[in-house]
């Protein structure tokens, strides 16, 4: 394996649970919903998808525990900043504390388990193919998943009259009211459809990349997956371009320190940050009339009933 | 029916309070801070297990509390005086940066003991201790310079502190008795616990050629991708062969059970005095796990090493140290260098082709 290849490998891992719970805040915030909670709906999605995998012996049941904890974690989100009207903002971050208390408890006894990770795909003749095959036939199954949940998710928003009427409660909920779709219902499910990702990306860390349960292993990976979504300009294509830019800077950064090319490593490590916000600057210029942030989006809403 | 339940509850607050208070002046109340959930595999999992055994020592005599997961610096300060006022008589802090916040605390309750891990400020009320853990180092650099077939080492660090960069150089002066010509490339995650990066750094480390992962970082991650890939690697403050049945050699395991022992056994019998205390294999505070995965031959190498370590007859800085420039650095500890200048060290020995990051 030559070391361009072992390096597109380790990228690849590394920005796929960025990219599965970027998608998720991306669909919610289309809406109109701003979730600041994706690092704790994630770390509780690591742990209740670390739990699943460690008492069914199944990676699939590890998933779909991670899903249903995240999914249930933003609904309590849903609830208060929909149902109440509570502040969006002050209600994130109050999720993260929440999730991330949560986690340790809901965690503590699986601490220092282990299981098998998530298998990396094989498919005789693809997966051998010289240099290609191992990239594009041969990591863990979350990895074209997430590709595959991006494109659905762009098919939906702009190909589908559902996503349509979502973004269009995102851009002027009262329009929409006005014209009889339920604004708060459909803010719930994109709501709960974020959680549900950041609850995937969050058990992606132990069923795929270090299999094992610690609390605080997200590491800050859900603030990083929410700048990816204003780095993306709210759109789905551009947020593969993100994530993907993020992991190679993430990973080019270790090789480099491993290289001795001298730079501090102080300096490499904040690299990714500083190409973000680069990214973001250059967008900024560049914009002619494209999309910017949801019109409606931290806005609360209440309809008159 | 609501003004009942609060009767009630006051009650019950009243006789529990009073019942507790009569128990709690029969008993030592010893407080802990730690850095880390209890369940970090790791630095702070090892100081809960030195608690653990205290108060199984002690059973009745002492009753603990800890504070997990509080942040360093000036935060910390409230959690410290939190515990003094909760009547701790006995508080132990156990990371680098509740120095200053314990000094502060220790200033304002003069009757009360502080406790300081790996620190070197000190007051009359408030001792320090910490573990050489670079002797463990040097015996690791020998066995990774035997077990190498690349000759190259792949070194996670956390971040460049004085304790870090004397176990990278005790790593180097240990392997270079076995393989003048070793090379070691070093990661460093700037960060003491973010498991997915230190697995990123320790695949780099490997892909760039290196067979032997060692790390400075608290997570069992570099153990696991060492594992996967078929490469032998070294633990990290605890016993981690779980996460790397084949690939682990050895790991320096901190041990405090014998001083969190030995301090409260002197605070219950009133002779506890300030102290700085750095323990190392000798007295048990460092620890080396099980050597597995090697030959007999190199094995019985490590031992060997240990017990000269142990017996005080090899120090891993003997002098000369040679520095990077090929200076001769200073020997201010007679035939070895000095705990002062092992404490402050900034520089990297002769060998490591790299620099101090920001230096």
């Amino acid at each position: 394996m030559g070391l361009l290849e072992a390096i597109i490998l380790a990228v690849l891992a590394a920005s796929t649970p960025l990219l599965i719970a970027a998608t998720g805040e991306l669909v919610a915030e289309r809406a109109g919903v701003l979730n600041l909670g994706v690092e704790g709906m994630m770390i509780v999605g690591a742990a209740c998808g670390f739990g699943g995998a460690y008492i069914s012996g199944s990676i699939i049941v590890g998933a779909i525990s991670g899903i249903l904890a995240g999914a249930a974690l933003s609904l309590i989100f849903a609830m208060m900043t929909l149902g109440l009207a509570v502040n969006q903002v002050a209600t994130g971050l109050a999720l993260t504390i929440l999730g991330i208390g949560l986690s340790g408890l809901i965690g503590s006894r699986f601490v220092g388990e282990k299981i098998t990770p998530a298998p990396h795909l094989h498919i005789p003749g693809l997966t051998d193919i010289p240099f290609v095959g191992r990239i594009l036939f041969g990591e863990d199954a979350f990895v074209y998943l997430s590709l595959a949940l991006v494109v659905a998710v762009w098919l939906f928003l702009y190909r589908t009259r559902a996503g349509l009427v979502l973004r269009a409660i995102g851009d002027n909920h009262v329009s929409a009211h006005a014209l009889g779709y339920p604004v708060l219902r459909i803010r719930m499910l994109a709501v709960m459809f974020g959680g549900a990702c950041a609850g995937l990306a969050g058990a992606y860390l132990p069923l795929a990349y270090t299999p094992f349960f610690i609390p605080g292993m997200t590491a800050g990976r859900g603030w990083i997956a929410l700048a990816l979504v204003v780095f993306s300009s709210w759109r789905p294509a551009r947020l593969v371009v993100g994530a993907y830019l993020f992991g190679a800077v993430t990973i080019l950064q270790l090789h480099a320190q491993g290289a001795g090319f001298g730079i501090p490593s102080q300096f490499m490590s904040a690299l990714p940050y500083l190409a973000t916000v680069i990214v973001l600057v250059l967008i900024s210029r560049a914009r002619t009339g494209g999309s910017t942030a949801p019109a409606a989006l931290r806005t609360v809403f209440v309809p008159d009933r | 029916m609501r003004k009942l339940l609060i009767a009630t509850t006051a009650v019950i607050l009243t006789a529990g309070a009073s019942l507790f208070g009569a128990s709690a002046a029969e008993k030592l109340k010893v407080g802990f801070i730690y850095l880390g959930p209890v369940g970090d595999l790791g630095w702070t999992y090892q100081h809960d297990l030195g608690r653990l055994a205290m108060v199984k020592e002690f059973g009745d005599k002492v009753e603990t509390t800890f504070l997990e997961n509080v942040s360093e610096g000036p935060d910390s300060e409230r959690s410290i005086e939190q515990l003094a006022r909760a009547g701790n008589k006995l508080i132990f802090t156990t990371s680098f940066g509740y120095m200053e916040p314990t000094l502060k605390v220790a200033k304002k309750y003069p009757n009360v003991h502080f406790e300081h891990a790996t620190g070197y400020k000190r007051d009359k009320n408030m001792s320090t201790y910490s573990g050489r853990f670079y002797e463990g180092r040097y015996i690791q650099g020998q066995i990774a310079a035997k077990m190498s077939k690349s000759g190259v080492l792949g070194y996670i660090g956390s971040f460049p502190i004085p304790e870090v960069i004397s176990g990278i150089n005790a790593t180097m002066i240990g392997a270079q008795t076995v393989n003048p010509n070793i090379k070691i490339k070093i990661i460093w995650a700037n960060s003491w616990f973010d498991p997915g990066k230190e697995a990123d750094a320790a695949k780099a480390l490997l892909d760039q050629g290196a067979d032997i992962i060692m790390q400075h970082t608290d997570s069992p991650a570099p153990m696991q991708i060492a594992s996967e890939r078929g490469k032998l690697a070294f633990g990290q403050d605890s016993e981690m062969i779980k996460f790397g049945p084949k690939a682990q050699l050895t790991s320096i395991m901190d041990n405090w059970a014998p001083y969190y022992i030995a301090r409260v056994k002197a605070e219950l019998e009133g002779t506890w005095k300030s102290e700085d205390e750095w323990g190392g294999l000798k007295s048990k505070m460092v620890v080396m796990a099980p050597y597995t995965n090697m030959p007999d031959d190199v094995k019985k190498a490590a031992e060997e090493t240990e017990t000269a370590i142990t017996e005080g007859k090899l120090f891993p800085f003997k002098c000369p140290v040679i520095d990077q420039e090929g200076k001769e650095v200073e020997c201010k500890g007679g035939d070895h260098l000095a705990d002062g200048q092992v404490l402050s060290m900034n520089f990297y020995v002769k060998g490591i082709d790299d620099k101090i990051p920001g230096k």
